[in-house]
């Protein structure tokens, strides 16, 4: 991955917090650091295009909107199949984050991370259901853990 | 929450437009003038509906590694471990989750090292096991929130 420059990263430095609300937005990003607009906005698509912008557009505050029921879900299922099992929980429109995490047996015998939210929990187990059955007879094991408090959430900045 | 703002919530999660006029040409698709579409999310914004409006930036394509970790941690100690773990400036999130492992946390490093070396400083402030659990593969991220 090319490494981000210097206007990159004022760029991303102006814009972590939120875009202007003005009717060009980018116009008045390109005034604040004094660059052409027509950069702020290439710099930008290109930023899109290599993913180090994921989208742009409004980002909900989940618990605000009713979402207030998040849970871990985990599974035990065989190495050999893990990839193909993670890359169809992931695309089920209820899984926000999905990985494949290393086991620590023999406290921890999971390997396959869904992150599911929910309105309630009720919600969240039946979407687990429903990820246990795309799992099929793969499942050894699974748990679902909710969060029960927020101890730190700071967010990830980029330090000027 | 009114009809327009749900819509504007349900359909601008992503696609805003990097264009010189982006509410007018996003408003189009919403039927919503440039000022009503800038309106609604400033309201948004106020109401704390929405945490935040712009890009959503890749944490690791800007230079730093998330990973994750968990904790057992005795429940009459639980408040004053919390508190050495999210003494690190590198513990970027923290939750309590109802589980043995009753403490997952989330790393931002820069390289696996510092990860390693850090998740080891976490143990000697207080004195417990660290599981660390980096990702093998992201299958994926992203997150629909329908209201």
């Amino acid at each position: 991955m090319p490494a981000l420059d210097d206007i990159d990263r004022r760029l991303i430095l102006a814009t972590q917090a939120g875009l202007p609300l003005t009717p060009r937005p980018y116009h008045t990003l390109a005034e604040q650091l004094d660059l052409p607009p027509d950069e702020v906005m290439r710099r930008l698509k290109h930023m899109l295009d290599r993913g180090v912008i994921r989208r742009i557009g409004v980002v909900p505050n989940h618990y605000r909107i009713g979402y207030t029921a998040n849970g871990m879900t985990v599974w035990d299922v065989p190495d050999e199949r893990v990839d193909e099992l993670g890359e169809r929980v992931g695309r089920m429109p209820s899984v926000s984050h999905c990985y494949h995490r290393p086991r620590h047996l023999p406290d921890w015998p999971y390997n396959l991370f869904a992150m599911v939210h929910g309105r309630t929990r009720a919600d969240v187990e039946r979407e687990a259901d429903r990820i246990a059955e795309v799992l099929g007879a793969a499942v050894r094991g699974r748990s679902v853990l909710y969060s029960t408090r927020i101890l730190k959430k700071t967010g990830l900045r980029l330090q000027s | 929450m009114t009809e327009t703002e749900r819509a504007v919530i349900n359909r601008l999660q992503g696609g805003f437009p990097v264009c010189e006029r982006p509410f007018l040409e996003a408003g189009e698709k919403l039927g919503l003038s440039e000022d009503e579409l800038i309106g609604v999310i400033r309201g948004l914004l106020d109401q704390g509906l929405l945490s935040r409006f712009g890009p959503l930036y890749h944490a690791e394509r800007l230079g730093g590694a998330l990973s994750l970790a968990a904790m057992k941690v005795p429940e009459a100690e639980f408040d004053a471990i919390a508190e050495r773990v999210n003494a690190f400036p590198e513990v970027a999130h923290n939750y309590a989750r109802d589980h043995a492992l009753n403490m997952w946390f989330v790393l931002a490093t820069e390289t696996p090292e510092r990860r390693r070396a850090v998740l080891r400083e976490i143990e000697a402030a207080t004195g417990l096991t660290v599981y660390d659990m980096p990702k093998i593969t992201e299958y994926f991220v992203g997150l629909h929130f329908a209201v």
